[in-house]
Formats: C-alpha cells, sequence, structure tokens
C-alpha cells in the first residue's frame, strides 16, 4: 500500500478557529471514552477481548473502521488516481469473499474454541513452534504498522496543518496511549465505531461535491476516458492475459493473488481484525461481525475512489514528476479546494480519528498477543489474572513508546520502512495456508504448521525480492508482483504442509475437537440468543446478500 | 499448564469460561450510542449554523452548494437518530452467566 511519505507544501488547509474547535472536541470526547470504559475492566478477559460480551452492529463497524485507517484511505485514492476504477478489486473481490468466508465458515472455529486470539488458535491446532512464531512475528508485525500510522499522520498533518512532525508523533501517540491503558479493547473499539462515522461525515462531502465539479460521474467519465483510455474507468478492461494494464495484473491474479490469497489472508487471519469479533457477545454476534462490516466496505470505495478520480482530471499531470501533486495528495487537495470551514474541520478530524484509529487496532492487538501468548505461556506463567492486566497495561504503554520510536525511524529511514511493511505482508499468505489447512484437513499434522509457515514466507519472499526486484521475470508494476508472490507462496506453504503431515504423526483426534471441519465444540452448540434468530440476523442471508451485492456492483464497471 | 508439547483445548475453553463468569464488561460499560448521538447532535448543531451564516465566497469555494447546512443537518440528522434509538430499544440487561448447573445462557 502506498504511505504518504511525499505531501506537498502548498498543501496547507485554511483552517481557522471553528475547525480546530471541532477537532477539540474530538481529542475530548476519545479521552471521555477511555475515562468511562475504565470502570468496565476488571478481568484480563474484560481488558484484552471487552469480555466478550460487545453487540454485533458495534464489533462490525469496529471491524471496518480498523481497516479504514488513513493509509488505507489516502493510499485507495491515490491507488484510484494512478490505476481508475481497478481499485474496486480491493474492495469487492479483495475484501468482500474473504470477509463472508470468515464469518460463515470459520468463526464458529474461532469463536467456538473459545481462543483469545489467531495465534492461540495454531496453540490448540498445531504446537508450540508455530504459537510463538506467528506471536513474534505478529507482536512485530503490529508495533511496526503502528508506528508507520503514526509518521504518515505526522507528514500529513504537518503538510496540512503545519504542525511540526515530531509535535503530531507525540501528541497522537499520547491519546492512543491514554484510552488504550484506561480502557482496553472496550475503548479502542469504541473510539473505532464514532471515527467510523467522522470520517463518512468528511468524505460524502468531498465526493459530491468533486463530482459536481467535473460535471457530475458523466463528465467525469468522459474526460478520463479521454485523457487515460476506456480502460481506466472499467474494472475488467485490458486484464487478458499477455495484454498490456498499468496495474500489472491480469485476471487470473487478481482473482487468485489479490481475491483469494491475499484478501483471504488479511481478513480472515490478521488479529487486529478477527479481534472485533472475539470480543462480540456469543456466537451469532461474533459470524455477524465481519458479515455487517461488509456492507458499508461495498460502498466506501465509492466515496475514496471517486475523489482519487476527480483528483485525475483536474490535475491531469498528478503523480508525474511535472506535478507539485503526488497520487497520496488527491484526498488533501480536494478538501483545500473545495470545503469551507466547518466541514473542513470534520474532514480534518476524520482523517486524523482515521490515523490514530488504524494505530490503535495495532496497539490493541499486539498487548494481547504479547501478553496472552508470549507473557503468560512461555515468561512469567500462572500467576494471578490481575496481574496480567496490570502487564496488559504496561505492555500497551511500551508499545506505544515503541512505536513513536518506529515513526521517528521511518521519518529518517522511510525505505527500509516499506520494505520491512512488504516483508511483513508476506507473512499474512502463509498464516492463511495453514489455517485453511489445518481447518479442513483432520491429518495435518502437529509439526506442518511451523514448516509451512516457514516454507510459505521464504517462497512469496524469494520470488518478491529475487526472481521480481532482480528482474528474473518480467512484472510491470509492485502491485502485480505482489499478486504473483502471494500466489507463489501459498503453493510451496500448501506443498510442505502436506509433504510435512505425511512423515510426522497427526494430533490425536481427541484434542481436534471443535478445531476442525466436520468436529464440534460445546460453545457452537449454543442455541441462538432470543431475537437472533430474526431473519435479518441470519448469518447465511447476510453473508450471501453481501457477495451477491458485491457482484451486482461490477455490472456497471464492466461492459 | 500443560507441559506436553500438545496443548489441549480444554484448559483454554476452561479458562476463559471461568473469566467470562467474572466479566463485568457487560455490566459496566456504557453504551456508545449515547455518545455517538451526543457528539453527532453538537457537530450537526455547530456545522449547521456555519452553513446558516455562509457567506458568498464559501458558497462558491463548494460549486455553489451550502455545503455546511447539508453536512451539519445531516449530521444532525444522524446524532437524533442514535439518541431515539437508544430511547427506543435501551441497553439490555447484561445476560446472565452460565449458571452452577451448566444451564445454557439465554
Amino acid at each position: 500500500m502506498h504511505t504518504p511519505t511525499h505531501l506537498a507544501a502548498e498543501l496547507r488547509l485554511p483552517t481557522n478557529w471553528l475547525d480546530y474547535s471541532i477537532l477539540g472536541i474530538y481529542f475530548v470526547v476519545v479521552l471521555g471514552i477511555g475515562f468511562a470504559a475504565r470502570r468496565s475492566v476488571k478481568t484480563s478477559l474484560d481488558f484484552f477481548l471487552s469480555g466478550r460480551s460487545l453487540p454485533a452492529w458495534v464489533t462490525g463497524l469496529a471491524f471496518v473502521a480498523a481497516n479504514l485507517g488513513a493509509t488505507e484511505i489516502l493510499g485507495m485514492a491515490a491507488n484510484s488516481a494512478q490505476y481508475g476504477v481497478y481499485t474496486t478489486h480491493w474492495y469487492w473481490i479483495g475484501a468482500i469473499p474473504a470477509m463472508v468466508f470468515l464469518g460463515l465458515v470459520m468463526m464458529p472455529f474461532y469463536y467456538g474454541s473459545k481462543v483469545r486470539s489467531v495465534p492461540e488458535f495454531l496453540l490448540l491446532r498445531f504446537d508450540k513452534a508455530a504459537h510463538l512464531l506467528s506471536s513474534i512475528l505478529f507482536a512485530v508485525a503490529a508495533i511496526l504498522i503502528a508506528g508507520v500510522n503514526l509518521y504518515a499522520l505526522a507528514i500529513v498533518v504537518e503538510a496540512l496543518l503545519g504542525w511540526p512532525q515530531w509535535v503530531a508523533i507525540v501528541v497522537a501517540g499520547f491519546f492512543v496511549l491514554a484510552y488504550i491503558t484506561l480502557g482496553g479493547l472496550s475503548s479502542a473499539i469504541y473510539n473505532e465505531v464514532l471515527q467510523f462515522f467522522v470520517i463518512l461525515a468528511g468524505l460524502i462531502p468531498i465526493t459530491v461535491l468533486g463530482l459536481k465539479k467535473v460535471g457530475g460521474w458523466g463528465g467525469l467519465s468522459d474526460s478520463l476516458t479521454q485523457s487515460r483510455g476506456g480502460d481506466f474507468m472499467t474494472a475488467w478492461g485490458g486484464t487478458g492475459i499477455g495484454s498490456d494494464n498499468p496495474l500489472g495484473a491480469n485476471w487470473l491474479t487478481i482473482v487468485l493473488g489479490l481475491g483469494f490469497v491475499l484478501s483471504f489472508g488479511y481478513w480472515t487471519t490478521n488479529f487486529a481484525e478477527v479481534q472485533r469479533a472475539l470480543s462480540a457477545k456469543n456466537l451469532s454476534a461474533a459470524q455477524r461481525t465481519p458479515l455487517i462490516a461488509a456492507f458499508p466496505k461495498i460502498f466506501i470505495v465509492f466515496v475514496v475512489m471517486i475523489p482519487g478520480l476527480v483528483a485525475a482530471v483536474l490535475v491531469p499531470k498528478i503523480g508525474t514528476p511535472g506535478s507539485d501533486l503526488q497520487y497520496n495528495d488527491a484526498i488533501p487537495y480536494l478538501m483545500q479546494q473545495l470545503l469551507p470551514n466547518g466541514v473542513l474541520g470534520i474532514a480534518v478530524t476524520g482523517l486524523l480519528a482515521a490515523f490514530m484509529a488504524g494505530m490503535a487496532a495495532n496497539i490493541s492487538s499486539f498487548n494481547t498477543v504479547f501478553t496472552n501468548d508470549v507473557w503468560a505461556r512461555y515468561v512469567v506463567k500462572g500467576r494471578e489474572d490481575g496481574y496480567y492486566v496490570r502487564f496488559g497495561r504496561l505492555i500497551t504503554v511500551i508499545g506505544v513508546l515503541a512505536s513513536i520510536g518506529t515513526a521517528f525511524l521511518a521519518s529518517s529511514f522511510s525505505n527500509i520502512m516499506s520494505y520491512l511493511q512488504t516483508l511483513f505482508s508476506f507473512f499474512n499468505v502463509p498464516m492463511f495456508v495453514v489455517f485453511i489447512i489445518g481447518m479442513f484437513w483432520k491429518r495435518a499434522s502437529m509439526k506442518s504448521g511451523f514448516w509451512g509457515l516457514i516454507a510459505g514466507t521464504t517462497a512469496a519472499m524469494v520470488n518478491y525480492f529475487v526472481i521480481y526486484k532482480q528482474g528474473v521475470i518480467d512484472i510491470p508494476s509492485d502491485q502485480g508482483a505482489n499478486f504473483v508472490s502471494a500466489i507463489a507462496g501459498f503453493v510451496a506453504g500448501a506443498v510442505v504442509m502436506v509433504a510435512v503431515s505425511l512423515f510426522t504423526a497427526p494430533k490425536p483426534a481427541a484434542e481436534l475437537q471443535g478445531l476442525v471441519y466436520g468436529t464440534t465444540s460445546p460453545g457452537m452448540s449454543e442455541a441462538p440468543a432470543k431475537g437472533d434468530d430474526a431473519w435479518y440476523r441470519k448469518p447465511a442471508l447476510l453473508g450471501w446478500g453481501a457477495v451477491v451485492l458485491a457482484a451486482a456492483c461490477y455490472i456497471p464497471f464492466s461492459f | 499448564m500443560s507441559d506436553s508439547n500438545s496443548y489441549s483445548d480444554k484448559n483454554v475453553q476452561d479458562e476463559v469460561s471461568e473469566l467470562e463468569t467474572k466479566s463485568v464488561t457487560a455490566a459496566r460499560l456504557f453504551d456508545i450510542r449515547r455518545i455517538i448521538g451526543g457528539l453527532f447532535v453538537v457537530y450537526g448543531v455547530i456545522v449547521t449554523i456555519a452553513g446558516l451564516v455562509a457567506s458568498d465566497d464559501e458558497i462558491d469555494k463548494a460549486q455553489g452548494v451550502n455545503i455546511n447546512l447539508w453536512t451539519g443537518l445531516g449530521m444532525l440528522v444522524l446524532g437524533l437518530f442514535f439518541l431515539a434509538w437508544l430511547k427506543v430499544r435501551p441497553t439490555a440487561p447484561p445476560t446472565p452467566p452460565i449458571s452452577a448447573e451448566g444451564a445454557p445462557r439465554e
């Protein structure tokens, strides 16, 4: 994904006291949520998983908001200005099927087995080697991504508001630290729900005014078709195998690489997402979490893509060396050009809120994995529950400080950071292989998990850093290379898992209850709570509804 | 804690089930609808007022649309919706935990 490392200095927004009042009110509310949620934390389960007690609409909106970080918003607008309507693939095929699969197929095993984290599921299904490897890699990656979010925030705030970078890093870091340390996951989730509405209140006016400025959808479509060619405004045009398109991907790598491997890896095994569902109050609510999230996700693409396309019309040279504006500047540029004080304050607040929520989602999943899966399991075992709550708060402080450090590091070595990000992104792919084989094949042995993770990660990295970067095969863009690397990692992980399983001992059948498809655990037989049997709360209907709706959205952009 | 390399899911389930009976989030956590409703009513009023006193320059900048007025009213409606929802369907009392006899939760 794009990290906005360069924002043009002339993007300074004409903010006034009104916009700053709106921003100030938001910061007060954020802290207030932290203080008010504090009294709900008694056990470690309260701190790390909200006591498994939140309603589905709250966890569902938090699920989509945790992904709606500002790097995602600015990055996807940039993607649209660069590649056009291809951006819809990251939503309709690159998110919805995976979210529905998580809700309908995987959630009974996650939630029903009562695990507190994604690595903990690997501990139950495989062994300690797979568990420790995935826990540590996840913890390191979460801090890194939190730091990258913080650095991206600092750059945007410096360009838009003129604050020095270190002020933005310290202020945002302090607020995230305060509200998570006080209220734990409940506070993080509540802030994500709030952020979801504020960011939409900022993006919708930008989209509407942007469309009006370029003569509506018809005007937008005509001028881009004229300047960028007919395929720019279609989702699938020019994606035939062997034909050339700016994305550097064909329909097969889009469907398999992005739609299947990358997207399933991210949405179904990234604990920063899955944690939101695990905090739901019962199995039905946990299943509905990603399904409820799928509906806004289908439509969010419009308020991100349209500003990117509008910017491509208004600044035809955007992103080229001849222009002062980078692709990442699309949304800030429209804010500056179109929004009067008032709505401008809402949009600035929404962007800052999105940066902070993106960071907070990583910090709140980091502290859970580090406390439950590393510290309580391997370092200081068997202490009373209160000790782990105190440790969780302490590690939250350490985690935020570490990501502040990462943010400062990123400001001096931004290339290294984007390299590291790519590196960790390859770890999600084998995670998905290990999960899918482990959940559907009883014979997959205890040791196969660890070796599948190692083999898949290695294969994806070799493909990306050696075969693509050294030019052994010719792939025109980084995005296209990512898709191919993901497919390579998936295949290698799967082959090694099967091979290792054939030569090592399977896990005893009694220990696989509720972890493998076809078995059940006590948590799964729980009858739906009163009211959850209403037709509009049926997971199957919600899930298939989302898939059909996403497929239908492709129709106007396919011909 | 199990010492063998294979870890039984029984331990995790027992541990989490026990913590669930002691959890107080359901009983003590406030309802987020109150916060969303409150914040959006405040924002809605502020932005609507900015729209009512908007200058011609501001309206011209926004393509002839009084965007503050429309956004403000929209936020106000959303805020009132959340407050009304809270009023009509107040926070449900926490579901009773699993009893000692092992009866399922409601």
